[in-house]
């Protein structure tokens, strides 16, 4: 009797409950701040307000809203030359040297170029996703020796960086920047070029293991024949360096071309659990839950490689929101500096500044260590990139204004020198560097008159995490800031 | 000097001894020698390194590629350095550089990641360990708790056999710079989780390295002005320091040489050449040089065959280099055999684990099994 008492009061309760399925709760402000960080660079308090009242399933779309469209900084103005390799032949010793020396401005004016939309996007998800994809399709200025060809395939990534993977991936191959990068260009029949066929299947989709040496032979044979125009920089189909005899990849034998190997290794269950593994990294924890993995894996392969449906599932996930999950994740050099920029409304007039200051945390823009990417999580914290970290917090906040003298000892590397007539990058460097500038009172005016004490509001803000170390209780306003910035917590998400 | 004649030393072509269970000579104080190992990251071309110039195999598979004759530094009647490595023949005639042909390992995997892993963590080709072979080592055998830190990594952020939960290992650019900013370090009891506990480890790490280390050595050597000279002079301030240090790890960059490879391996191969002549010389200047061992790796060799962009592809066994005060110089191992390639790859002749283990056995008095997950024969390379 008493048993079915209660089943009859489990059953009303669920009915009774109806109207609040129809509108699912409020995630609130600890998971909008979450959410903010994780799809982000940081959280406003006044966007945390907003998002709080939303439900999971709405704020993400709020995230969503406005994602995937092209850069708002204006393109840089050599970014639609292209310099043949044959004229650049004809060059005289110094007029090479002087091409190289543009060729390195231009470098670092393109590292500039994204440092400058990534402060100021309206969809901080837009550039999380094209340097995921950045990350995930490398490609490096080292290799490629052109600014315009990496500006370009960033223009491609970030077209398709809330796209379609199956697209993307179709796009990427024959991105020049990609034929340069792992040698396609050079990939001609009888003596084939194996490096972009190898890392197509362990980098690019399947992942390590899921395929044969004998396959990458055969696949690298399939690409011979995709090549650049040396006059344009652009895609150029080869047929005759084409190889049209038959292959076999992965057991598919037939007189393959790229896009049919690309179509293979896409049909494979591999390449959408490889690609989920890496966003989950990427967004939800360092350690993937392969049964999780495995769900959000069978719907993006189901949706034809739709990347908005795959974030869809893992980022209204029970287990992206999990307690457990809070503050796991290390911040890159990026989600660092770009977001310190952002949290803290930071002035600043040139960039140029941070975008060095990336590459001694160790996320070089447009030159990742190898084909591999940034191998990201623990490793963006070392010994030396930790004290680096530190060092550029401390000085941020540091009310004295000396700090930027300091600053700019540290900051003023080789490379600055290569900017313009000599002394000029020094110079630009350091008028950069004392414009970087943080206003605590006007800042820390958000969080007067809240219903919390705005030290615990402060705190929520700031960190994913209880801070590591102790005795804040006692400081207040900037003090507090930088001492909130200086725990280990502010160093995860 | 001519160049056509050997540059002979006294022994050469010593195989692999076979030391089953050995009991160690002189259990000299473990770690009070120093292991430093350099990386020749993305796979250095061991053909076009210590060229096989009597071989017309190599000649026929490496058209447009191949060292001519006339240009190599001949070691013996087969066997010959690439012209760039000119500054090691002085090392190589004072009988202090070994070079060990043939390194590799069964199976050989040809993707640079999993390859160095295989290295790095001194797997079989078919487990996967988390935790570098010197890790294990550390762990096995701890490295004394008075020492600036167990293994230093040099100009990378990339840990590799020193990589694992139970070591102190640092990574520095700049003594100096790290010195300085040192102070920022802080420290804390707390615990969390994975992510922050990583953090507040590398705030105690640098905070107790910090504490030991003197950068004020000044050389009289000259360091090339390169990136790789640079982690050659940090190294050579951090060998010298009276606070010890179990290993030292340095990396140079950019040998993945696909296509283009004579201009860029010749770079490189200048680069390394210049820098491990300095290292000695430093140390040489400040009485180390007899308590260190230098050894070279990569995750692999590079394809016999010459590729079509001017280039080679990921191959299998190398050659690579011992050298410090201690080393008996020499050719070791076998040389490549053209004539028995495996898929277009050479086979190895000494696998890599045996390198290990003699610096573990042989160097340091550490038993090799426990951190090398088995015996391994010791090359009879030292002089100790």
């Amino acid at each position: 009797m008493a048993a079915i008492v209660g089943t009859a009061f489990l059953f009303s309760t669920a009915l009774m409950t109806g109207a609040a399925i129809a509108e699912p709760p409020a995630i609130g402000p600890e998971a909008a701040r979450h959410l903010l960080n994780r799809t982000g660079f940081e959280g406003h308090p006044a966007k945390i307000d907003a998002m709080a009242g939303l439900s999971r399933g709405d704020a993400l779309e709020k995230v969503l809203a406005g994602a995937g469209k092209p850069a708002r900084t204006p393109a840089p103005a050599w970014s639609g030359e292209f310099v043949s390799p044959r004229i650049v032949r004809t060059l005289s010793d110094e007029e090479r040297k002087q091409f190289q020396r543009r060729q390195v401005e231009r470098a670092i004016e393109l590292k500039n170029w994204w440092v400058c939309e990534m402060l100021s996007t309206p969809s901080p998800l837009t550039e999380r996703m094209t340097l995921f994809w950045h990350n995930h399709f490398t490609s490096s200025l080292q290799k490629v020796r052109s600014a315009t060809l990496v500006y370009r395939q960033n223009v491609l990534l970030r077209e398709h960086a809330l796209g379609n993977f199956a697209t993307l991936l179709k796009a990427v191959s024959r991105d020049p920047a990609m034929l340069v990068y792992l040698d396609s260009a050079t990939n001609r029949r009888g003596q084939p070029n194996e490096n972009f066929a190898r890392e197509v299947m362990e980098l690019f989709t399947l992942g390590e293991g899921s395929y044969s040496e004998q396959d990458i032979r055969e696949a690298a044979r399939a690409f011979t024949g995709w090549s650049i125009n040396p006059e344009n920089g652009e895609f150029l189909w080869r047929p005759n360096a084409h190889d049209a005899g038959i292959k076999t990849v992965l057991g598919r034998s037939g007189d393959f071309g790229g896009d049919d190997v690309l179509d293979i290794l896409l049909a494979r269950t591999e390449t959408a659990v490889f690609v989920v593994t890496k966003l989950w990294k990427e967004f939800v924890s360092p350690e993937p839950d392969p049964a999780e993995v495995r769900r959000v894996a069978a719907l993006f392969r189901q949706s034809g490689y739709d990347i908005k449906t795959a974030l869809r599932a893992l980022l209204t996930s029970e287990v992206f929101y999990s307690a457990q999950n809070r503050g796991t994740l290390v911040k890159s050099p990026v989600d660092l500096v770009i977001g310190t920029m952002r949290q803290f409304d930071v002035g600043y007039s040139d960039p140029l500044p941070l975008t060095f200051l990336l590459r001694t945390l160790g996320q070089d823009l447009f030159s990742p260590p190898n084909v591999r990417g940034w191998p990201g999580g623990e490793a963006w914290i070392n010994s030396t990139t930790l004290l680096a970290r530190r060092q550029f917090l401390e000085r941020l906040f540091r009310v004295d204004e000396a700090r930027m003298q300091a600053q700019m000892a540290d900051g003023v590397r080789k490379g600055v020198d290569k900017i313009g007539a000599p002394g000029e990058g020094r110079a630009r460097f350091m008028r950069a560097a004392l414009d970087i500038r943080f206003s605590g009172g006007e800042w820390l005016r958000q969080f007067e008159g809240a219903q919390s004490p705005p030290n615990a509001r402060l705190q929520q803000v700031l960190l994913a995490l209880p801070p590591a170390s102790p005795a804040l209780a006692e400081a207040h306003g900037v003090e507090l800031v930088r001492r909130l910035t200086a725990d280990p917590a502010y160093q995860l998400k | 000097m001519d160049r056509r004649r050997f540059l002979s030393i006294g022994t050469a072509g010593l195989a692999v001894a076979a030391v089953p269970g050995v009991a160690f000579g002189q259990p000299a104080a473990a770690y009070g020698r120093l292991l430093v190992l350099v990386e020749l990251k993305g796979g250095n071309d061991g053909l076009n390194t210590v060229v096989p110039y009597a071989d017309p195999a190599y000649y026929a598979l490496r058209p447009r590629l191949a060292v001519r004759r006339e240009d190599v530094i001949p070691l013996d009647e087969r066997a010959g350095l690439h012209p760039a490595l000119e500054p090691l023949a002085a090392s190589w005639k004072s009988g202090d550089l070994a070079i060990v042909q043939g390194l590799g390992y069964p199976q050989p995997n040809l993707s640079h990641f999993r390859s160095i892993e295989i290295w790095d963590t001194a797997s079989k080709a078919n487990e996967y360990l988390g935790d570098g072979w010197l890790a294990r080592a550390f762990v096995a055998k701890p490295v004394p708790a008075s020492y600036a830190a167990d293994g230093i990594v040099v100009g990378s952020s990339e840990f590799g056999p020193l990589a694992g939960p139970g070591t102190r290992a640092i990574a520095l650019n700049d003594t100096d710079q790290f010195l300085r900013q040192a102070r920022l370090a802080g420290g804390t009891a707390k615990r969390g989780n994975a992510s922050l506990n990583h953090i507040l480890k590398v705030q105690d790490d640098i905070s107790q390295a910090a504490a030991q280390l003197n950068p004020n050595i000044a050389f009289r050597t000259e360091f090339p002005r390169t990136p790789f000279g640079n982690a050659v002079r940090t190294a050579a301030q951090l060998a010298a320091n009276p606070a010890g240090i179990g290993a030292i790890r340095l990396t140079l960059n950019g040998f993945d040489t696909h296509q283009n490879q004579p201009q860029v391996h010749q770079r490189l191969l200048k680069d390394f050449a210049d820098g491990l002549s300095a290292l000695k010389g430093a140390l040489v200047e400040v009485n180390r040089w007899n308590s260190t061992l230098v050894m070279t790796y990569a995750e692999f060799g590079r394809r016999p065959q010459e590729n079509n962009s001017n280039g080679t592809d990921h191959g299998t066994a190398a050659a690579h280099f011992v050298t410090g005060g201690l080393v008996r110089g020499g050719l070791y191992g076998a040389a490549p055999r053209l004539d028995r390639l495996e898929g277009g790859n050479l086979q190895h002749s000494v696998d890599f684990r045996s390198l290990y283990a003699t610096a573990l056995e042989k160097w340091w008095g550490v038993d090799s099994k426990g951190p090398l997950r088995g015996r391994y024969p010791v090359v009879d390379l030292l002089k100790v």
